[in-house]
Protein backbone atom coordinates (compact mmCIF):
# COMPACT_ATOMS: atom_id res chain seq x y z
CA UNK A 1 0.00 0.00 0.00
CA UNK A 2 1.53 3.00 -1.14
CA UNK A 3 -0.08 5.74 1.62
CA UNK A 4 0.16 5.78 5.40
CA UNK A 5 -3.14 5.54 7.16
CA UNK A 6 -4.65 8.29 8.16
CA UNK A 7 -6.59 9.22 10.75
CA UNK A 8 -10.44 7.93 9.78
CA UNK A 9 -12.76 10.86 10.80
CA UNK A 10 -16.01 9.21 12.75
CA UNK A 11 -19.07 10.52 11.22
CA UNK A 12 -21.04 13.26 12.71
CA UNK A 13 -23.38 16.26 12.50
CA UNK A 14 -20.40 18.36 12.36
CA UNK A 15 -18.94 16.55 8.97
CA UNK A 16 -21.62 18.13 7.37
CA UNK A 17 -21.80 21.77 9.01
CA UNK A 18 -17.69 22.13 8.80
CA UNK A 19 -18.77 23.05 4.87
CA UNK A 20 -21.46 25.07 6.03
CA UNK A 21 -19.81 27.92 8.27
CA UNK A 22 -16.69 26.90 10.16
CA UNK A 23 -14.73 25.97 6.50
CA UNK A 24 -17.42 27.43 4.31
CA UNK A 25 -15.35 27.46 0.69
CA UNK A 26 -16.24 30.57 -0.34
CA UNK A 27 -16.41 32.69 2.69
CA UNK A 28 -13.39 30.98 4.64
CA UNK A 29 -11.03 29.44 2.54
CA UNK A 30 -12.06 31.81 -0.14
CA UNK A 31 -11.79 28.75 -2.75
CA UNK A 32 -13.00 28.82 -6.07
CA UNK A 33 -13.35 32.22 -6.53
CA UNK A 34 -13.66 32.56 -10.52
CA UNK A 35 -17.29 30.97 -11.15
CA UNK A 36 -18.33 33.22 -7.58
CA UNK A 37 -17.64 36.44 -9.25
CA UNK A 38 -18.36 35.41 -13.08
CA UNK A 39 -22.07 33.41 -12.71
CA UNK A 40 -23.29 35.35 -9.67
CA UNK A 41 -25.19 37.81 -11.68
CA UNK A 42 -28.63 36.24 -11.19
CA UNK A 43 -30.50 34.05 -8.43
CA UNK A 44 -30.78 31.48 -11.08
CA UNK A 45 -27.35 31.52 -12.57
CA UNK A 46 -26.18 30.91 -8.71
CA UNK A 47 -28.51 28.21 -7.96
CA UNK A 48 -27.19 26.25 -11.31
CA UNK A 49 -24.06 26.64 -10.66
CA UNK A 50 -23.97 25.47 -7.11
CA UNK A 51 -26.12 22.15 -7.75
CA UNK A 52 -23.66 21.74 -10.69
CA UNK A 53 -20.40 22.32 -8.51
CA UNK A 54 -22.21 20.29 -5.79
CA UNK A 55 -23.15 16.75 -8.08
CA UNK A 56 -19.32 17.10 -9.38
CA UNK A 57 -17.86 17.38 -5.62
CA UNK A 58 -19.94 14.21 -4.37
CA UNK A 59 -19.42 12.26 -7.28
CA UNK A 60 -15.85 12.91 -7.81
CA UNK A 61 -15.11 13.16 -4.04
CA UNK A 62 -17.00 9.66 -3.73
CA UNK A 63 -15.42 7.57 -6.71
CA UNK A 64 -11.88 8.64 -5.26
CA UNK A 65 -12.55 7.66 -1.90
CA UNK A 66 -13.68 4.38 -2.83
CA UNK A 67 -10.37 3.99 -5.29
CA UNK A 68 -8.13 5.67 -2.43
CA UNK A 69 -6.37 2.60 -1.48
CA UNK A 70 -6.00 1.48 -5.49
CA UNK A 71 -4.60 5.09 -6.74
CA UNK A 72 -0.20 5.02 -6.88
CA UNK A 73 0.66 8.22 -5.18
CA UNK A 74 2.58 9.63 -7.73
CA UNK A 75 -0.74 9.24 -10.37
CA UNK A 76 -2.73 10.47 -8.32
CA UNK A 77 -3.62 14.09 -9.05
CA UNK A 78 -3.94 12.80 -12.87
CA UNK A 79 -6.62 10.18 -11.78
CA UNK A 80 -8.55 12.94 -9.80
CA UNK A 81 -8.46 14.88 -13.24
CA UNK A 82 -10.03 12.60 -15.15
CA UNK A 83 -12.30 11.78 -12.64
CA UNK A 84 -13.60 15.11 -11.92
CA UNK A 85 -13.59 15.75 -15.91
CA UNK A 86 -15.86 12.65 -16.58
CA UNK A 87 -18.29 14.17 -13.89
CA UNK A 88 -18.43 17.36 -14.75
CA UNK A 89 -19.16 16.08 -18.45
CA UNK A 90 -21.89 14.11 -17.22
CA UNK A 91 -23.20 17.61 -15.51
CA UNK A 92 -22.31 19.61 -18.91
CA UNK A 93 -24.76 17.19 -20.70
CA UNK A 94 -27.59 17.27 -18.22
CA UNK A 95 -27.90 20.48 -18.32
CA UNK A 96 -27.91 21.17 -21.86
CA UNK A 97 -30.33 18.54 -21.64
CA UNK A 98 -31.96 20.48 -19.02
CA UNK A 99 -32.44 24.05 -20.51
CA UNK A 100 -30.40 25.43 -23.24
CA UNK A 101 -31.35 29.01 -21.82
CA UNK A 102 -29.34 27.70 -19.01
CA UNK A 103 -26.93 26.44 -20.85
CA UNK A 104 -26.11 29.09 -22.83
CA UNK A 105 -26.05 31.48 -19.32
CA UNK A 106 -23.65 29.55 -17.74
CA UNK A 107 -21.51 29.60 -20.73
CA UNK A 108 -17.78 28.10 -19.81
CA UNK A 109 -18.26 28.10 -16.59
CA UNK A 110 -19.75 24.40 -16.39
CA UNK A 111 -16.53 23.29 -18.42
CA UNK A 112 -14.61 24.83 -15.70
CA UNK A 113 -15.72 23.20 -13.02
CA UNK A 114 -12.98 21.20 -14.16
CA UNK A 115 -10.27 23.73 -12.36
CA UNK A 116 -12.53 24.54 -9.36
CA UNK A 117 -10.18 24.74 -6.16
CA UNK A 118 -13.09 23.19 -3.99
CA UNK A 119 -13.22 20.16 -5.63
CA UNK A 120 -9.50 18.65 -6.51
CA UNK A 121 -8.75 20.25 -2.60
CA UNK A 122 -11.36 18.05 -1.14
CA UNK A 123 -10.04 15.26 -3.02
CA UNK A 124 -6.78 16.04 -1.94
CA UNK A 125 -7.02 16.84 1.39
CA UNK A 126 -10.60 14.76 2.82
CA UNK A 127 -11.45 12.18 -0.06
CA UNK A 128 -8.37 10.47 -0.33
CA UNK A 129 -8.07 9.65 3.36
CA UNK A 130 -11.44 9.05 4.53
CA UNK A 131 -13.81 6.12 3.82
CA UNK A 132 -17.28 6.38 1.51
CA UNK A 133 -19.93 7.31 3.90
CA UNK A 134 -17.80 10.06 5.87
CA UNK A 135 -16.60 11.47 2.72
CA UNK A 136 -19.83 11.71 0.87
CA UNK A 137 -21.29 13.33 3.93
CA UNK A 138 -18.48 15.99 3.72
CA UNK A 139 -18.43 17.09 0.61
CA UNK A 140 -22.12 17.05 0.43
CA UNK A 141 -21.79 19.76 3.23
CA UNK A 142 -19.21 21.42 1.18
CA UNK A 143 -21.47 21.65 -1.94
CA UNK A 144 -24.17 22.54 -0.01
CA UNK A 145 -21.87 25.55 1.52
CA UNK A 146 -20.23 26.63 -1.54
CA UNK A 147 -24.20 26.75 -2.90
CA UNK A 148 -25.38 28.93 -0.27
CA UNK A 149 -22.87 31.48 -0.66
CA UNK A 150 -23.31 31.21 -4.61
CA UNK A 151 -27.14 31.98 -3.53
CA UNK A 152 -26.14 35.02 -1.15
CA UNK A 153 -24.11 36.93 -4.10
CA UNK A 154 -26.62 36.19 -7.05
CA UNK A 155 -29.66 37.26 -4.68
CA UNK A 156 -28.01 40.74 -4.11
CA UNK A 157 -26.91 40.86 -7.24
CA UNK A 158 -30.18 40.70 -8.83
CA UNK A 159 -32.40 42.57 -6.62
CA UNK A 160 -29.84 45.39 -6.82
CA UNK A 161 -28.89 45.05 -10.24
CA UNK A 162 -32.48 44.41 -11.67
CA UNK A 163 -34.87 44.66 -9.51
CA UNK A 164 -35.59 41.35 -9.87
CA UNK A 165 -35.62 37.84 -7.99
CA UNK A 166 -35.87 34.69 -9.65
CA UNK A 167 -36.90 36.93 -12.98
CA UNK A 168 -39.91 38.59 -10.77
CA UNK A 169 -40.27 41.92 -10.02
CA UNK A 170 -39.68 42.29 -6.45
CA UNK A 171 -38.46 46.26 -5.91
CA UNK A 172 -40.91 49.12 -7.02
CA UNK A 173 -41.59 50.09 -10.42
CA UNK A 174 -39.61 53.37 -10.08
CA UNK A 175 -36.38 51.42 -9.16
CA UNK A 176 -33.61 52.40 -10.99
CA UNK A 177 -31.26 48.91 -11.19
CA UNK A 178 -27.78 50.14 -10.61
CA UNK A 179 -26.57 47.82 -13.53
CA UNK A 180 -23.07 47.88 -12.10
CA UNK A 181 -24.03 45.03 -9.81
CA UNK A 182 -24.72 42.97 -12.60
CA UNK A 183 -21.16 43.82 -14.02
CA UNK A 184 -18.11 41.70 -12.79
CA UNK A 185 -16.87 44.63 -10.17
CA UNK A 186 -20.86 44.08 -8.58
CA UNK A 187 -19.70 40.55 -7.55
CA UNK A 188 -16.03 41.89 -5.65
CA UNK A 189 -18.62 44.24 -3.86
CA UNK A 190 -21.04 42.10 -2.63
CA UNK A 191 -18.61 39.75 -2.26
CA UNK A 192 -16.43 42.15 -0.10
CA UNK A 193 -19.49 43.34 1.90
CA UNK A 194 -20.15 39.60 2.91
CA UNK A 195 -16.85 38.66 3.61
CA UNK A 196 -16.65 42.42 6.17
CA UNK A 197 -20.00 41.54 7.76
CA UNK A 198 -19.06 37.27 8.56
CA UNK A 199 -15.51 39.16 9.64
CA UNK A 200 -17.60 41.38 12.06
CA UNK A 201 -19.85 38.84 13.20
CA UNK A 202 -16.52 36.79 14.24
CA UNK A 203 -14.90 39.45 15.55
CA UNK A 204 -17.70 40.03 17.71
CA UNK A 205 -18.01 36.50 19.04
CA UNK A 206 -14.74 36.30 20.00
CA UNK A 207 -14.90 39.94 22.11
CA UNK A 208 -17.98 38.23 23.79
CA UNK A 209 -15.78 35.42 24.68
CA UNK A 210 -13.07 37.38 25.74
CA UNK A 211 -15.46 39.32 27.94
CA UNK A 212 -16.61 36.71 29.61
CA UNK A 213 -13.07 35.74 30.98
CA UNK A 214 -14.16 32.35 29.22
CA UNK A 215 -12.09 29.65 28.22
CA UNK A 216 -9.04 29.71 25.36
CA UNK A 217 -11.37 28.18 22.69
CA UNK A 218 -12.14 31.65 21.27
CA UNK A 219 -14.85 30.20 18.69
CA UNK B 1 9.68 15.08 -6.91
CA UNK B 2 12.02 12.36 -5.78
CA UNK B 3 10.52 9.60 -3.71
CA UNK B 4 12.22 8.58 -0.69
CA UNK B 5 9.48 5.74 -0.13
CA UNK B 6 9.96 2.52 -2.19
CA UNK B 7 8.86 3.32 -6.00
CA UNK B 8 5.71 1.72 -7.38
CA UNK B 9 6.28 0.06 -10.28
CA UNK B 10 5.02 1.49 -13.43
CA UNK B 11 3.14 -0.69 -15.18
CA UNK B 12 1.12 -0.22 -11.91
CA UNK B 13 0.53 3.50 -12.51
CA UNK B 14 -0.26 2.64 -16.08
CA UNK B 15 -2.99 0.00 -15.36
CA UNK B 16 -4.56 2.64 -12.85
CA UNK B 17 -4.64 5.23 -15.20
CA UNK B 18 -5.77 2.94 -18.05
CA UNK B 19 -8.62 1.42 -15.98
CA UNK B 20 -9.78 4.94 -14.64
CA UNK B 21 -9.87 6.74 -17.88
CA UNK B 22 -11.33 3.39 -19.25
CA UNK B 23 -14.53 3.97 -16.62
CA UNK B 24 -14.71 7.51 -16.58
CA UNK B 25 -14.77 7.07 -20.87
CA UNK B 26 -17.69 4.24 -20.35
CA UNK B 27 -19.44 6.89 -18.12
CA UNK B 28 -19.52 9.93 -20.40
CA UNK B 29 -20.47 8.05 -23.39
CA UNK B 30 -23.33 6.39 -21.38
CA UNK B 31 -24.82 9.87 -20.50
CA UNK B 32 -23.99 11.38 -23.90
CA UNK B 33 -26.29 8.65 -25.30
CA UNK B 34 -28.65 8.81 -22.76
CA UNK B 35 -28.97 13.26 -23.29
CA UNK B 36 -28.33 13.01 -27.52
CA UNK B 37 -31.79 12.92 -28.53
CA UNK B 38 -32.80 15.81 -25.52
CA UNK B 39 -30.27 18.07 -26.43
CA UNK B 40 -31.06 17.53 -30.54
CA UNK B 41 -34.97 18.18 -29.33
CA UNK B 42 -34.29 20.88 -27.12
CA UNK B 43 -32.08 22.73 -29.87
CA UNK B 44 -35.17 22.10 -32.38
CA UNK B 45 -37.73 24.16 -29.76
CA UNK B 46 -35.34 26.86 -29.31
CA UNK B 47 -34.46 27.24 -33.55
CA UNK B 48 -38.63 26.47 -34.08
CA UNK B 49 -39.02 29.45 -31.47
CA UNK B 50 -36.85 32.11 -32.87
CA UNK B 51 -37.98 31.09 -36.58
CA UNK B 52 -41.27 31.95 -35.75
CA UNK B 53 -40.31 35.15 -33.84
CA UNK B 54 -38.73 36.54 -36.49
CA UNK B 55 -41.31 35.97 -39.59
CA UNK B 56 -44.49 37.24 -38.33
CA UNK B 57 -47.23 34.38 -39.13
CA UNK B 58 -45.51 31.65 -39.77
CA UNK B 59 -46.09 28.26 -38.14
CA UNK B 60 -44.13 25.90 -40.35
CA UNK B 61 -40.04 25.84 -41.17
CA UNK B 62 -38.13 23.52 -43.63
CA UNK B 63 -35.04 23.68 -43.81
CA UNK B 64 -33.21 24.55 -46.59
CA UNK B 65 -29.82 24.50 -48.30
CA UNK B 66 -29.14 28.19 -50.67
CA UNK B 67 -25.95 28.30 -52.44
CA UNK B 68 -25.23 29.51 -55.95
CA UNK B 69 -26.75 26.56 -58.22
CA UNK B 70 -29.78 26.68 -56.58
CA UNK B 71 -31.30 25.43 -53.42
CA UNK B 72 -31.89 21.67 -52.11
CA UNK B 73 -33.89 20.28 -48.93
CA UNK B 74 -31.08 19.88 -45.83
CA UNK B 75 -32.39 16.86 -45.07
CA UNK B 76 -30.84 15.65 -48.60
CA UNK B 77 -27.64 17.38 -47.68
CA UNK B 78 -26.94 17.95 -51.31
CA UNK B 79 -25.15 20.72 -52.99
CA UNK B 80 -22.96 23.37 -50.74
CA UNK B 81 -24.99 26.48 -49.64
CA UNK B 82 -25.92 28.16 -46.27
CA UNK B 83 -28.37 26.83 -44.47
CA UNK B 84 -31.99 29.28 -44.06
CA UNK B 85 -35.56 28.18 -42.60
CA UNK B 86 -38.08 29.01 -45.10
CA UNK B 87 -41.35 29.59 -42.76
CA UNK B 88 -44.75 29.12 -43.92
CA UNK B 89 -48.30 30.07 -42.55
CA UNK B 90 -51.08 27.38 -42.19
CA UNK B 91 -52.27 27.33 -45.97
CA UNK B 92 -48.49 26.82 -47.19
CA UNK B 93 -47.97 30.32 -48.52
CA UNK B 94 -44.13 31.46 -47.97
CA UNK B 95 -43.79 34.01 -45.26
CA UNK B 96 -40.52 34.83 -44.89
CA UNK B 97 -36.71 32.87 -44.91
CA UNK B 98 -35.58 32.64 -41.83
CA UNK B 99 -31.35 33.24 -41.47
CA UNK B 100 -28.41 33.26 -39.05
CA UNK B 101 -25.99 36.22 -39.18
CA UNK B 102 -23.36 37.88 -37.15
CA UNK B 103 -20.88 40.60 -36.86
CA UNK B 104 -18.13 41.45 -34.22
CA UNK B 105 -19.87 43.71 -31.14
CA UNK B 106 -18.29 45.51 -28.17
CA UNK B 107 -16.90 42.88 -26.79
CA UNK B 108 -17.19 39.23 -28.67
CA UNK B 109 -19.48 38.39 -31.93
CA UNK B 110 -23.13 39.54 -31.95
CA UNK B 111 -25.24 36.32 -33.84
CA UNK B 112 -28.52 37.06 -34.65
CA UNK B 113 -31.81 35.37 -36.66
CA UNK B 114 -33.72 37.56 -38.81
CA UNK B 115 -36.45 36.98 -40.83
CA UNK B 116 -36.84 38.11 -44.66
CA UNK B 117 -39.88 38.89 -46.36
CA UNK B 118 -39.01 38.10 -50.61
CA UNK B 119 -42.90 39.88 -51.20
CA UNK B 120 -41.69 43.19 -49.47
CA UNK B 121 -37.82 43.12 -49.94
CA UNK B 122 -37.75 43.79 -46.40
CA UNK B 123 -36.48 42.53 -43.20
CA UNK B 124 -39.11 41.67 -40.62
CA UNK B 125 -38.06 40.90 -37.48
CA UNK B 126 -34.68 40.15 -35.55
CA UNK B 127 -33.32 38.09 -32.97
CA UNK B 128 -30.39 38.00 -30.81
CA UNK B 129 -29.04 34.53 -30.42
CA UNK B 130 -26.22 35.28 -28.81
CA UNK B 131 -24.12 38.10 -27.42
CA UNK B 132 -21.98 39.36 -24.49
CA UNK B 133 -22.36 43.07 -24.78
CA UNK B 134 -22.49 45.01 -21.53
CA UNK B 135 -25.57 44.84 -19.56
CA UNK B 136 -27.93 47.63 -19.34
CA UNK B 137 -26.05 49.64 -22.57
CA UNK B 138 -25.05 47.39 -25.34
CA UNK B 139 -27.62 44.47 -24.50
CA UNK B 140 -30.66 47.32 -25.46
CA UNK B 141 -30.06 45.69 -28.84
CA UNK B 142 -31.80 42.54 -28.11
CA UNK B 143 -35.05 44.07 -26.11
CA UNK B 144 -35.22 47.80 -26.39
CA UNK B 145 -38.67 48.49 -28.34
CA UNK B 146 -37.64 51.88 -30.51
CA UNK B 147 -34.70 49.82 -31.81
CA UNK B 148 -36.51 46.38 -32.62
CA UNK B 149 -39.10 48.56 -34.64
CA UNK B 150 -36.05 49.11 -36.92
CA UNK B 151 -36.63 45.78 -38.57
CA UNK B 152 -40.30 45.83 -38.97
CA UNK B 153 -39.80 46.44 -42.52
CA UNK B 154 -36.13 46.95 -42.93
CA UNK B 155 -35.66 47.67 -46.44
CA UNK B 156 -33.24 45.35 -48.75
CA UNK B 157 -33.83 45.56 -51.92
CA UNK B 158 -31.76 43.87 -54.81
CA UNK B 159 -30.08 45.50 -57.18
CA UNK B 160 -30.69 46.11 -60.84
CA UNK B 161 -27.64 43.67 -61.50
CA UNK B 162 -28.41 41.02 -58.98
CA UNK B 163 -25.22 41.17 -57.13
CA UNK B 164 -25.92 42.83 -54.33
CA UNK B 165 -28.30 45.35 -52.54
CA UNK B 166 -29.54 48.88 -54.24
CA UNK B 167 -29.17 50.74 -50.64
CA UNK B 168 -26.57 48.60 -48.17
CA UNK B 169 -28.03 48.75 -44.64
CA UNK B 170 -26.49 50.99 -42.19
CA UNK B 171 -26.78 52.10 -38.70
CA UNK B 172 -26.66 56.20 -38.32
CA UNK B 173 -26.78 57.99 -35.39
CA UNK B 174 -30.06 58.06 -32.84
CA UNK B 175 -32.62 60.43 -34.20
CA UNK B 176 -31.10 60.52 -37.53
CA UNK B 177 -32.82 57.66 -39.63
CA UNK B 178 -34.03 58.83 -42.92
CA UNK B 179 -34.56 56.09 -45.16
CA UNK B 180 -35.93 52.68 -44.89
CA UNK B 181 -32.93 50.82 -45.06
CA UNK B 182 -31.41 52.85 -42.34
CA UNK B 183 -31.06 51.48 -38.93
CA UNK B 184 -31.40 53.85 -36.29
CA UNK B 185 -28.79 53.36 -33.65
CA UNK B 186 -29.37 53.19 -29.46
CA UNK B 187 -27.70 56.23 -28.27
CA UNK B 188 -24.65 54.82 -25.79
CA UNK B 189 -24.95 51.56 -27.62
CA UNK B 190 -23.27 52.72 -31.20
CA UNK B 191 -20.78 49.46 -31.23
CA UNK B 192 -23.75 47.31 -31.14
CA UNK B 193 -26.08 48.72 -32.97
CA UNK B 194 -23.79 49.16 -35.67
CA UNK B 195 -22.86 45.69 -35.21
CA UNK B 196 -26.37 44.29 -36.11
CA UNK B 197 -26.96 46.46 -39.15
CA UNK B 198 -23.13 45.07 -40.64
CA UNK B 199 -24.75 41.45 -39.56
CA UNK B 200 -27.76 42.23 -41.91
CA UNK B 201 -25.94 44.28 -44.61
CA UNK B 202 -23.00 41.04 -45.11
CA UNK B 203 -25.52 38.72 -45.00
CA UNK B 204 -28.26 40.24 -47.10
CA UNK B 205 -25.41 41.58 -49.99
CA UNK B 206 -24.94 37.81 -50.16
CA UNK B 207 -28.53 35.90 -49.42
CA UNK B 208 -31.27 38.16 -50.83
CA UNK B 209 -30.34 37.81 -54.29
CA UNK B 210 -30.19 34.44 -54.17
CA UNK B 211 -33.56 34.09 -52.42
CA UNK B 212 -35.36 36.58 -54.67
CA UNK B 213 -33.35 34.03 -57.77
CA UNK B 214 -35.21 31.10 -56.43
CA UNK B 215 -38.23 32.65 -54.46
CA UNK B 216 -40.25 30.55 -56.48
CA UNK B 217 -38.41 27.25 -55.90
CA UNK B 218 -38.17 28.18 -52.31
CA UNK B 219 -42.10 28.48 -51.87
CA UNK B 220 -42.59 24.81 -53.15
CA UNK B 221 -40.27 23.06 -50.66
CA UNK B 222 -43.41 22.78 -48.42
CA UNK B 223 -44.90 20.19 -50.55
Amino acid sequence: MATLRHQQEKLGLDTFLRGLWEENPVFVMLLGMCPVLAVTNSTMNAIAMGLATTFVLVASSGLISLLRNLIPKQVRIASYIVIIATFVTVVDYAIQAISLDLYNALGAFIQLIVANCVILGRAEAYASKQRLHTTLVNSLGMGAGFTVALLALGTVREVLGNGTLLGFQVMPANFEPWVVMILPPGGFFVLGSWLLLFAYIRQRQDQRVLEKGGVSDAR
Amino acid sequence: MMQAAPSTPGFRMIRTLGAIAMLSGLLVVLVFRWTEPIIAENQRIAIEKAVFQVVPGATRRVDVVLGADGIALATDAAGEGETVYAAFDEQGKLKGIALAAGAQGYQDVVKLLYGYDPACSCIRGIKILKMTETPGLGDKIAFDPGFLRNFEALSAVVNASGDGLTNPIEAVKHGHKQFAWEVDAISGATISSVAVANALNRSMQRMAPLIQRHRDALGEVVR
